[in-house]
């Protein structure tokens, strides 16, 4: 297969049924209303099923349902959208079933609009619905690597029986640039679903798909079970990009279409002979913590820029423990930072003005 | 000795937590009867609600999911789009499809899905602790309307059966009693039939059962069923609201 250019969301699209989703359940909503478009096409011909829910509530239970009869499904939104599926998300979640969630961000609070941001780190990372739980956090930064990761993210989350949230942002989805769809390349060993409700057809003891743990031993229990997939998802599936991190006086971190920019103005940094790192988180939980150690003991300090007012600079400052100070730009409400305002940051860094 | 009759073996071997007189158990077992006489329970999907019957997921004896407040019917929907081939079932109480879940409900009949739902219609919310539901009657005392349940503040009790009725991918609604053996065997025709819709591949079939909660009303169980019938069933009127075959 050569590339072909493309539309984020129907990259999204594409890869999801690449990576063998079948069934897709969701609810108009600005800036991802072609994945659902394209899906609602594409899925029929596949022998696959699109249902336009009633909302998005409906639709992350109609995920629920689907992904509870073994099918490999998912639901995509955008930001109030994703907010109304948190509660479905929790029970999934507590139920352990395997499912995509897709979040096209955008402004927020409340209706906020329409334009690029990354306002829902914490919504993603911390656990936007109720409960002791975590979701698998993708934040691609192209289309290529958005390819790839929707194509692997149904066997990721077959694997750990662990909801998998790929965090884009208006800009992923609306740009287009040339991709190739191939096959998920890690394969994993996957049990089979045997724990799916499909009917006992007389041969085993009834399927429960459950969160309800009234007995408190018992769901003390159950958290215990999901933190030991917790950690061994900490072990295996945490993913990042590091550029020029040894060496630098400034560490940027940024993730998503940021980093992108981010990575312009390091560019520019460059040419005016600054040495200036990049640590790209793609996967938002599990954190890469690892990336920091790397860091150099007396670099200046680390510049987390994001479209938003903070959130993944929580992560950064746990990350760098004290070792080094943090500081943080970023622009909000679908406003985008610009090369020269983080070349700007950086520098003050360097002069100690910050 | 021959066995005359024993326990559904659609039903799972435990003792359920209802309360002493509530109707719960008398459904459970119509619904079981109707899944084994139709040689459907090994490929039936139940989906429990959140309410009383929160716990029906043990009872049941077939593969059942546990879905959130009022979702049901779009858990359901996921499981029946992909599983077409297979019986799926929803039971839910009043405060689950009446109020939280009514959008669901609406909407799954809307789109005819193929599915059934048993929906248990007590007048109150009973796992909470007996606060007011949409479908509490008028001057009806709850923890929520210690007066009695006002029209001018809360309007009027719901009619869901009436309701669902208008909507052309249901096809078939009623609504049973299980007070007494007549109505009991009257409930049961209604369930098979609703079963049978399914099967058929005819679209969305509801029973609604009005039913008793002896605990949450303050009155023993047959107190209960008498204020059931007195004030219930004149403002529930039983019956067929829709049936496929007929039209």
């Amino acid at each position: 297969m050569t590339k072909k250019l493309m539309k984020g969301n129907e990259v999204i699209g594409e890869a999801a049924i690449n990576g063998g989703c079948r069934y897709f359940f969701g609810y108009p909503i600005t800036p991802q209303n072609e994945v659902p478009e394209y899906l609602s096409k594409r899925l029929p011909e596949v022998g696959g099923m699109f249902v336009q829910a009633e909302s998005e509530i409906a639709a992350i239970n109609m995920v629920y349902g689907a992904a509870g009869s073994g099918a490999r499904a998912m639901t995509s939104s955008s930001s109030p959208g994703i907010a109304l599926k948190q509660e479905g998300i929790s029970y999934i979640a507590g139920a352990m079933l395997p499912c995509v969630i897709v979040n096209m961000v955008r402004g927020g609070p409340g209706l906020g609009g329409i334009q690029p941001s990354q306002c829902d780190y914490f919504q993603a990372t911390r656990g936007g619905g109720n409960g002791d739980y975590r979701l698998i956090v993708y934040a691609p930064n192209n289309l290529q690597e958005t390819a790839d990761i929707m194509s692997e993210a149904f066997e990721t989350s077959d694997y750990y029986r662990v909801p998998v949230m790929i965090l884009g942002d208006g800009m992923i989805g609306q740009m287009m640039e040339p991709v190739e769809i191939t096959p998920p390349k890690k394969k994993r060993n996957l049990p089979a679903k045997d724990w799916a409700t499909t009917g006992t057809d007389g041969k085993r003891k009834p399927n429960i798909i459950n969160s309800l743990y009234l007995n408190p031993a018992q769901l003390e229990e159950h958290n215990l079970k999901l933190e030991k997939i917790y950690e061994d998802i900490k072990a295996n599936e945490v993913r990042y990009e590091a550029y020029n991190v040894e060496d630098a006086d400034v560490v940027c971190v940024a993730y998503g279409t940021t980093s992108r920019i981010v990575k312009s103005a390091i560019m520019e940094c460059e040419e005016e002979g600054l040495k200036v790192g990049l640590i790209r988180p793609i996967t938002l939980w599990p954190y890469p913590d690892e990336a920091f150690d790397k860091i150099k003991k007396d670099c200046k300090g680390l510049l987390c820029v994001e479209m938003s007012l903070g959130q993944m600079i929580d992560d950064v400052k746990i990350a760098a423990n004290g070792r080094w100070k943090s500081y943080f730009y970023g622009r909000t409400g679908g406003m985008i930072p610009e090369p020269e305002d983080i070349k700007n940051e950086i520098k003050k860094i360097i002069r100690g003005e910050k | 000795m021959s066995v005359v009759y024993q326990k559904s073996r659609g039903l799972t071997d435990v003792s359920t937590h209802y309360c002493p007189g509530c109707t719960h158990g008398i459904i459970h077992k119509l619904v079981a009867e109707c899944l084994v006489e139709l040689d459907i329970l090994e490929k039936s999907i139940g989906v429990a609600p959140v309410g009383c019957a929160v716990l029906a997921y043990d009872y049941f004896n077939c593969d059942m999911q546990e879905a959130a407040h009022g979702r049901a019917p779009a858990v359901g929907t996921g499981i029946k789009r992909v599983q077409p081939d297979k019986f799926v079932f929803t039971y839910q109480g009043d405060g689950d499809l009446a109020s939280i879940g009514s959008n669901e409900i609406v909407q799954v009949a809307h789109r005819g899905e193929k599915i059934s739902t048993i929906f248990v219609n007590n007048a109150i919310y009973g796992m909470t602790g007996g606060q007011m539901a949409p479908t509490t009657l008028i001057g009806q005392k709850t923890t929520t309307c210690q007066d009695g349940r006002k029209e001018e503040l809360a309007g009027k009790p719901i009619k869901i059966s009436e309701m669902l009725a208008t909507i052309d991918g249901a096809k078939y609604i009623a609504r049973v009693s299980v007070d007494s053996p007549a109505h009991i065997r009257q409930a049961k025709k209604a369930i098979m039939r609703a079963f049978q819709t399914q099967l058929e591949g005819k679209g969305f079939s509801l029973v609604e059962v009005i039913s008793s909660c002896p605990t949450n009303w303050g009155k023993s169980p047959v107190e209960a069923l008498n204020w059931l019938r007195d004030n219930m069933i004149p403002y529930y009127p039983l019956g067929v609201y829709k049936d496929w075959e007929a039209e």
